[in-house]
């Protein structure tokens, strides 16, 4: 295979606790620490592993976001990729959208595999990697836990409800990752000043002749119901008493 | 007067839980007649289960050999040709809904509002970003065709009703066969299922091996609960990944929830917040997990559990 296309999304760091402004107009996210989606960075991670036993000869990374997210963008070339590609736009660019202009890309570099995380863990949309697999009209193989190529095929096993789902699909085709699939490298010095010299390609989202969906506004943004610290008990004889009198067990 | 069609999920021969639940969302829409498509191989039970869902006008089955496994690559074509009539085409959020919907929505050339938890307007809907640290509502314009999955810790259950009727029907969609199933494995057991038990024992990384776990189990079985474990405990390897409660594992909301040695972090809090009693027990006095526990006991959960199951 020559080619594996990983999307990297900037997104709030997992590891901040998120805020709703008080006026409800949005979440609080100035001076937080942005990151590479945790699953984007195991995508990348895998595309980087699939390179270096042979199997593909160069992995792009691409984000679609403001000029920040050149910084991620510089973490995935340091982590291994060869080359990146930023469709900046100043907007929040819609998940149709996204798949839209990944589909372009798609069209230009003729990957043969474009690994993207299941859900971005800022809005939680769970749909671009399906929704560029439909446009493109190629295989999905979603939350992805193991892959194995061979033979112009991806062997996939998948995370579901039931347990583990195992499909057979022909390349090209999208796959979206789960967290149990790696655990992404971490980057080192010496490469983070490699990744400088690495060509990073940036081009306006408004060029790419995508009319971009306005369909959903959101009205209002609030905090979750909080649930209340309840009581602390002393002794599980009193924590079974507890629950036979809230009728919990017999 | 709106139309509304419900992707059902079923396993070949039982309706999964989710449509009912599916149904109850749909029903909170302002005047929409709700219809039912069971898409598979062999499903006349499963479309007859469906017709007697409270609230359902009519159920569609397509029912074809090419259907005998669930694979989105293979249903959203279908889903897509019959969908043109409808202005909502809802899905469950389980992963058989997340793998499908979005990319009907695609077909269809529309975004998708992920894991509804309340309808607020015929064309307004609150979901949860952010792991559930925020809640939007989310408006759609006019006449955008309404593409969503449903978040079904939110929604009980509809009841049940005389059966409608049932139509059969053939797509004519072009079916790809660039997508092949291969093999399912699963730890099917004869425990409730976690998605839809009243009671949840879970164990987190403080059981400490695949061994030490069969003491949640134990105490799960005393209760007739379903068992459910942390991320830290799946990736441990101590239990399959299916049993993984939380924002990337499954979202619950049974009566009695009790998590044993599990600290409380926001991801796995995510799948539990609209359990109805939350049970925690820690050692650690300050794990976070407390702050939300509507009942707490610190304690070494060795200990504790048999002197659960002595005091039952
Ligand atoms: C993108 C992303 C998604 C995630 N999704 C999920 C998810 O869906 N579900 C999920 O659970 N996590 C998820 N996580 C991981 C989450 O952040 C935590 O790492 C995980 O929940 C920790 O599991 P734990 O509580 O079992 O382990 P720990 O945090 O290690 O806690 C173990 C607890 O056990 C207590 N303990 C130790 N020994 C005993 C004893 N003998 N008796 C009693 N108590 C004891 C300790 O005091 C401690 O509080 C996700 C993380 C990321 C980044
Ligand atoms: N703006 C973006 N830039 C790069 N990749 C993206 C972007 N949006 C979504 N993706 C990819 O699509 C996956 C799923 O995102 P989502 O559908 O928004 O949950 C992410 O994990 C990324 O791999």
């Amino acid at each position: 295979m020559d080619k594996i296309i990983v999307g990297l999304k900037r997104v709030v760091d997992y590891n901040v606790r998120i805020r709703v402004k008080s006026d409800g107009s949005g979440v609080d996210t100035d001076g937080v620490k942005m990151s590479i989606n945790p699953f984007d960075e195991i995508a990348l991670e895998e595309a980087l592993r699939i390179r270096e036993r042979g199997d593909a000869s160069e992995v792009v990374v691409v984000s679609i976001g403001t000029s920040d997210a050149q910084q991620q963008l510089r973490t995935g070339l340091a982590m291994g990729a060869d080359r990146a590609v930023l469709l900046e736009s100043a907007e929040a660019i819609d998940p149709l959208s996204a798949a839209q202009a990944m589909l372009k890309l798609i069209e230009e570099e003729q990957p043969g595999l474009v690994i993207l995380g299941k859900q971005a863990i800022d809005n939680d949309n769970n749909q671009t990697g399906q929704m560029v697999a439909g446009l493109w009209g190629r295989p999905q193989a979603t939350f992805a836990s193991e892959i194995q190529l061979a033979d112009g095929k991806a062997t996939v096993t998948r995370e579901v409800d039931a347990g583990l789902e195992t499909i057979e699909v022909d390349l090209p085709a999208v796959i979206t990752v789960d967290l149990r699939l790696n655990e992404p490298r971490y980057v080192k010095l010496p490469d983070i000043m490699k990744a400088k010299k690495k060509p990073l390609d940036t081009r306006a989202f408004s060029d790419l002749g995508i009319n971009t969906d306005d369909a959903f506004t959101v009205t209002q943004y609030a905090p979750p119901e909080q649930r209340s610290k309840g009581v602390m008990v002393d002794d599980a004889a009193s924590l079974v008493a507890a629950l036979k009198e809230k009728g919990l067990i017999q | 007067m709106t139309q509304t069609l419900i992707i059902a999920e079923h396993d070949g021969t039982t309706l999964n839980p989710a449509t009912a639940k599916c149904v109850a969302c749909a029903s909170d829409l302002p005047d929409t007649t709700i219809t039912v498509v069971v898409i598979g191989s062999d499903i006349a039970d499963v479309a007859a289960s469906a017709a007697t869902l409270e609230g359902v006008s009519k159920v569609l089955s397509i029912d074809s050999a090419a259907n005998d496994k669930p694979l989105a690559a293979v249903f959203a074509p279908q889903v897509a040709s019959v969908a043109g009539d409808y202005d909502y085409v809802f899905g469950p959020s389980t992963t058989f809904g997340k793998d499908l919907m979005p990319r009907v929505a695609a077909l269809l050339g529309v975004n998708q509002i992920s894991d509804i938890m309340a309808v607020t307007g015929a064309r307004e809907f609150q979901r949860p970003i952010y792991a559930g640290n925020a809640i939007t509502t989310v408006s759609v314009k006019p006449d955008y065709k309404i593409v969503a999955t449903v978040r079904a810790a939110s929604y009980k259950a509809v009841g049940e009703q005389a059966a409608v009727a049932v139509e059969a029907i053939t797509s004519d969609a072009a079916l790809p066969d660039h997508t092949r199933f291969v093999s399912v494995q699963s730890g099917a057991t004869d425990r409730p299922d976690l998605q839809t038990a009243a009671k949840v024992v879970s164990g987190g990384r403080a059981l400490g091996s695949e061994e030490a776990f069969s003491i949640i189990y134990g105490l799960a079985d005393k209760l007739t609960a379903a068992v459910g474990a942390s991320r830290a405990a799946v990736d441990a390897g101590y239990v399959p990944n299916e049993l993984q409660v939380g924002q990337t594992g499954k979202i619950i909301a049974p009566e009695l929830y009790m998590a044993f040695g599990i600290s409380g972090a926001i991801q796995h809090l995510t799948g539990i917040k609209d359990a109805g009693t939350i049970v925690a027990i820690n050692k650690d006095e300050d794990a976070p997990i407390f702050e939300i526990a509507d009942i707490g006991l610190v304690g070494d959960l060795f200990t504790v559990i048999p002197e659960i199951e002595a005091a039952l």
